[in-house]
């Protein structure tokens, strides 16, 4: 059966450019994919939430201004929240030295101005087989 | 029986018909062009195209309406453009550090941009602390914004302060004034990013209050600078975001006008008289790449203004009528990849937006693609600017490329576009219900797939990212700019500090005045955020007490 990637596209923060993560949960969708969007601005626990709820595969972070920074503090919430098998993909402005910072915290991989809507897709369908074999592991052993 | 004539003979090839000829068989496979706001691009344009087009008035002169060769008699001749930069970073004494610098380097007016948590409606103890500074300066107070202005003359430079409804930044600017013995009749610039229409469909990080509310205030606020701060300019329109999220240069142009015609309704419906504030409405643009397609929309957007508000409020007054407007380089046409690349995007963009006719600029630094601008970007970008005007002598003619067959035609052909776009806005019931209804903004992001499918077929040229590229590493890259987390951490402290020890009944009065004021529709809001604003009152407690009263921005979710 073909896998359907389940995505959540978002933006946490401050900053409210949201050209970025529009044009990219449209492709997504375009290409077949399950995509929830929300309007930017969302408090990390509504995403841990949003996430845990919709048992999405990928988590994409839209960032322009900075809020990348955040970033690792959602990672910690997924962690808090026993959230496992789900990937977080950051796109949008992140000077090289705060990539570093975001992949250490756990970001599964950045894409950076220029990155091709196609690669972002293709990346997404790669990974979304060993989270889905990563969440059933973590049911399963949650019903044992 | 005679041989039949040549008809070459007859009527010997015109010189055009013989460049018709020559193109057809020289060019072979020739290609398409359109420009971005999708008009159809000819390989050549001749009066013939002049006269088939023109339909509106004769081209006129610098200074007369409908301006079409620009507001003023004199243009870039006489006191070429406002060099404003934007810029905003870290502490207010980091900002002011830079300002003064910038002064120094020959910066005729000022800008303030403040912290994104300010343009959220926040101070700085109410948000993740990693976010502070980040992309601009924190600014809660009238104190603040006192030490953000230390050593410069408020009464003699202009500020143009980014400071979307309820304008805190320039009520900071008024406490300020008022300390300093400054009259507020004095104070000149521009409250930037007022356009609340323009936040609500792009760029939603300036978007604090929920529509009505946004609405009420800015009439407010237009008002009370009318009366009391004359020279200040309470609105300038925003296309800028528009641009920057996907709306093709006719796109933004009309929707910008129909913002400014929305705004302009509603201070008829408020009472107040055309001829009081047309003349402080100002407007602020992208200008993009597309070279002669950006000449073209602020010809024709210029001169499309001048009519419509002629015809819609009876004004002729030229003040009223002018078209002012600034100009930012567009950020989304710069890379990541090989950015040094960036300084000749730049300086291309901002030719097109003088010859277009404008009356500020800002040039971006070329390394904004990856983080804040650093020092040596912003000076690029400013000497970009010197360059253009002093060396090349791009100021020496008035509208230099006036009667060109190329340049009217398109400016012809952008109006026609520019007017239907509009009629569709108009037919919807007007700017505020077209965003209402979302309209506009799927409009908006149709535009934006549209380009980027064409960036990813490669019908785009993008140098460096899908064509022309090169291996590149984090090395070849400048280093960014970073906000000092010490100094972030001590303004916290101190602000901390400083709020203990305010008058809290003086606060606590000042925010209920303010709340019966937002629940009165006939006392004025901004006058109460003015008076809240010198009684030491904050930022965050301003926009909190209009959030509660008037509402929270949410903004909706159109993919």
């Amino acid at each position: 059966m073909k896998i359907v990637p389940k995505v959540l596209v978002t933006k946490i923060g401050l900053d409210g450019h949201d050209r970025g993560s529009r044009v990219v949960a449209a492709h997504l969708r375009d290409a077949g994919m399950e995509v929830i969007y929300t309007p930017p601005w969302q408090a990390i626990d509504a995403v841990v939430k949003l996430a845990i709820e919709e048992d999405v595969d990928v988590i994409g972070i839209s960032s322009l201004a900075t809020d990348h920074r955040i970033v690792p503090k959602l990672m910690r919430a997924l962690r808090d929240a026993d959230v496992t098998g789900v990937a977080v993909i950051v796109g949008g402005i992140v000077p090289d030295a705060d990539e570093a910072m975001l992949l250490d915290a756990g970001v599964a991989r950045v894409f950076h101005p220029g990155a091709s809507l196609d690669d972002i897709a293709d990346y997404i369908r790669s990974i979304v087989p060993a989270m889905r074999e990563a969440r059933s592991v973590t049911w399963e052993t949650w019903h044992e | 029986m005679n041989k039949p004539l040549d008809p070459a003979t007859l009527a010997p090839e015109s010189g055009f018909e013989q460049w018709q000829r020559q193109y057809a068989e020289q060019i072979g496979d020739d290609r398409a062009c359109e420009n971005r706001s999708g008009i159809a691009i000819k390989p050549l344009y001749t009066q013939d195209d002049r006269d088939a087009s023109r339909r509106n008035t004769e081209l006129g002169f610098p200074g007369q309406p409908p301006y079409t060769r620009g507001i003023y008699a004199t243009m870039h001749r006489g006191r070429t453009w406002t060099q404003r930069q934007l810029i905003g970073l870290g502490t207010p004494s980091d900002y002011n550090a830079r300002l003064l610098a910038l002064i120094e380097q020959g910066t005729t007016a000022i800008s303030l941009i403040p912290c994104n948590s300010v343009f959220r409606g926040y101070d700085m103890d109410e948000v993740d602390a990693e976010l502070l500074g980040t992309c601009g300066v924190v600014v809660n107070s009238a104190d603040h914004m006192a030490a953000c202005l230390e050593g410069v003359d408020i009464g003699r430079t202009s500020c143009a302060m980014n400071d979307p409804s309820p304008f805190t930044l320039l009520a900071f600017l008024l406490a300020v004034a008022k300390r300093r013995g400054v009259p507020f009749a004095s104070i000149t610039g521009t409250s930037n990013q007022s356009d609340y229409l323009s936040h609500y469909v792009a760029n939603h990080m300036f978007f604090r209050l929920a529509l009505p509310g946004a609405r009420r205030i800015l009439t407010d606020h237009i008002a009370f600078c009318l009366r009391h701060v004359p020279r200040w300019n309470p609105l300038s329109v925003v296309g800028q975001h528009m641009q920057q999220a996907g709306a093709t240069p006719a796109q933004a142009m009309a929707f910008t006008l129909a913002t400014a015609l929305q705004n302009a309704d509603d201070c008829v419906a408020r009472g107040l008289d055309p001829k009081t504030f047309l003349p402080r409405f100002t407007f602020f643009f992208d200008v993009s790449i597309s070279f002669f397609e950006e000449i073209a929309k602020f010809r024709a957007g210029r001169r499309l203004w001048a009519t419509l508000v002629r015809e819609r409020y009876g004004v002729g007054d030229p003040r009223s009528l002018r078209f002012k407007f600034h100009a930012q380089t567009s950020g989304v046409d710069l890379t990541r990849q090989q950015p040094q690349n960036n300084i000749a995007r730049v300086a291309v963009q901002a030719i097109a937006g003088i010859f277009g006719g404008l009356q500020s600029l800002h040039t971006d630094a070329y390394d904004e693609v990856l983080s804040c601008p650093t020092e040596s970007g912003a000076r690029i970008a400013v000497a970009t600017q010197n360059i253009l005007r002093e060396e090349a002598h791009l100021t020496d003619v008035i509208d230099p490329l006036g009667g060109s067959y190329y340049v009217e035609t398109l400016t012809d052909e952008m109006e026609e576009e520019i007017r239907r776009l509009l009629a569709i806005v108009q037919d919807a019931g007007g700017m505020y219900a077209a965003v209402e209804s979302g309209l506009v903004q799927r409009m908006i992001g149709e535009s934006a797939r549209r380009f980027q499918a064409k960036v990813e077929s490669g019908e785009q040229t993008i140098v460096g990212v899908n064509a022309y590229r090169l291996g590149e590493s984090a090395s070849d890259r400048p280093p960014v700019q970073t906000v000092d987390d010490g100094a972030i951490a001590a303004h916290l402290a101190a602000f901390a500090q400083w709020k203990a020890a305010r008058s809290q009944a003086q606060v606590s009065a000042s925010l209920d005045a303010l709340a019966r004021a937002a629940n009165d529709a006939h006392a004025n809001v901004f006058e109460q955020v003015v008076a809240a604003a010198g009684a030491g009152c904050t930022h965050g407690e301003i926009c909190g007490t209009l959030r509660r009263e008037l509402g929270f921005g949410h903004v909706q979710a159109i993919v």
